[in-house]
């Protein structure tokens, strides 16, 4: 094939006289073949014994202790990441507990207010409805007694009227009585 | 001999030995293998020695070849396929490094040899027959019926389906020895040019600008090579042994 070729380029371009060994191509010199052969399989069995024993088992235990230590870093993340949404939710959920209690608390007091102000109001009502009634009473005694009154100085009245128109002198029964019967009509 | 560039892939023997009538010398190639066992293994090694939970930058380069290798494989022949994890690893990490390593210069490319990428290639074949039929017995053979194929179809369909397996470990060891073999050569013809035009005086100095562009460019190209080889190889071994663990398609 082209390695012939090159064998034949090689005994037309090299001088002859150097090569020593009958110009042979080197590659396809038997001599050296039993050399080669035993030196290949000294030198690569003991490199495929290296690395069968050593080097291989060695990267792959490294690679392995990596992939775990990534995997477990992996899992303790994602715990770590569970315990902080755990936690968010019970600070959530404690917050919303807060604000209904602090509503609750504003309710509260929020209607004590008013049932205080409600009793006040009531009481200020009570006090000024009984003032009012009180005043009222008192209104109606006065008038009452403004009104009996009211009798006597019509009798004097009437005496009096009587005594100067007529010149006649009336006694005190008489007159009471007409000034009732006026006062009934 | 110094623009011969077939030289840079003459192997020499660096320490001579013998065993049994067959020459095992410790050569420079054996060298370059030693050399890319130690320096990626030493780099494993020690940017994961901390064994830090966060990585440092070298750790984090072992860690990514580690997971690149990983999911290749799990793409492509599921996590049954992680039994295979170290070899694919090691192939890959042994052919990036190795031809890497070749990109420096007067340094040997180990795998610009075709008797190591074939017994490389071999390796992941040898693995992908052994453990389908040691899994599956003859139902391994169903790697070559495709499903669903009526029997006429089937007489043409196997004889190309065993044809393409059997070139499996072929176009596996060709594909990576070739491109690291034919990038070389062309780094070194265009190097070679500077050379020779700037022995040529003024003119040539001022002509070997445009070799020396090349060879620029080629030497980006031959780093995306060596990756991409070995990552092709890498992903063509998961596909291979997906085979394995899934024979019928």
């Amino acid at each position: 094939m082209s390695a012939d070729n090159l064998a034949k380029t090689n005994t037309e371009v090299g001088t002859p006289s150097e090569g020593g060994e009958g110009g042979n191509f080197p590659p396809f010199d038997p001599s050296t073949f039993a050399s080669q052969l035993l030196w290949l399989a000294i030198t690569f069995g003991v490199f495929y014994y290296l690395m069968s024993k050593t080097v291989l088992p060695r990267i792959s235990g490294i690679l392995e202790v990596r992939s775990d230590r990534i995997a477990k870093d992996l899992e303790k993340a994602n715990e770590l990441k569970q315990q902080s949404d755990e936690a968010i939710a019970a600070y959530e959920q404690e917050l919303a507990e807060a604000r209904g209690r602090a509503h609750s608390i504003a309710q509260d007091a929020r209607d004590k207010a008013k049932a205080d102000a409600d009793a006040e109001r009531q009481k200020v009502e009570n006090e000024l409805s009984s003032k009012l009634s009180e005043a009222e009473s008192k209104i109606a005694a006065i008038k009452n007694a403004a009104l009996a009154e009211v009798g006597t100085i019509a009798e004097d009245t009437t005496t009096a009227l009587v005594k100067e128109l007529l010149g006649g002198k009336l006694t005190k029964s008489e007159v009471s009585s007409a000034v009732k019967q006026a006062d009934t009509k | 001999m110094k623009n011969d560039p077939i030289h840079q892939f003459q192997i020499t023997d660096l320490l001579p030995l013998e065993v049994g009538g067959y020459n095992v010398s410790f050569t420079n190639s054996a060298l370059f293998m030693v050399l890319t066992v130690l320096l990626s293994s030493a780099f494993l090694i020690m940017s994961t020695s901390g064994r830090g939970l966060i990585p440092t930058r070298l750790q984090s380069i072992s860690e990514m070849t580690y997971e690149f290798v990983a999911n290749m494989l799990r793409d492509s022949a599921g996590s049954e396929g992680m039994k295979f994890f170290p070899l694919v690893f090691s192939l890959f990490v042994f052919i990036l490094i190795g031809n890497l390593f070749g990109m420096f210069p007067y340094f040997f490319t180990i795998t610009s040899h075709i008797i190591v990428t074939a017994a490389l290639a071999l390796l992941v074949i040898g693995i992908v027959i052994v453990y389908g039929f040691w899994k599956h017995g003859l139902g391994f053979l169903k790697l070559f019926v495709p499903s669903g194929v009526p029997p006429v179809l089937a007489v043409i369909i196997v004889p190309i389906e065993v044809l393409s397996f059997i070139s499996r470990p072929l176009s596996l060891s060709v594909r990576l020895f070739a491109n690291m073999l034919a990038g070389h050569i062309t780094l070194k013809v265009f190097a070679g040019f500077i050379v020779s035009l700037s022995a040529l005086g003024i003119g040539g100095v001022i002509g070997s600008i445009l070799p020396l562009a090349f060879t620029v460019a080629l030497t980006a190209l031959e780093f995306l090579v060596a990756f991409l080889q070995a990552y092709v190889f890498a992903i063509l071994t998961c596909m291979y042994l997906n085979d394995a663990i899934h024979p019928s398609h």
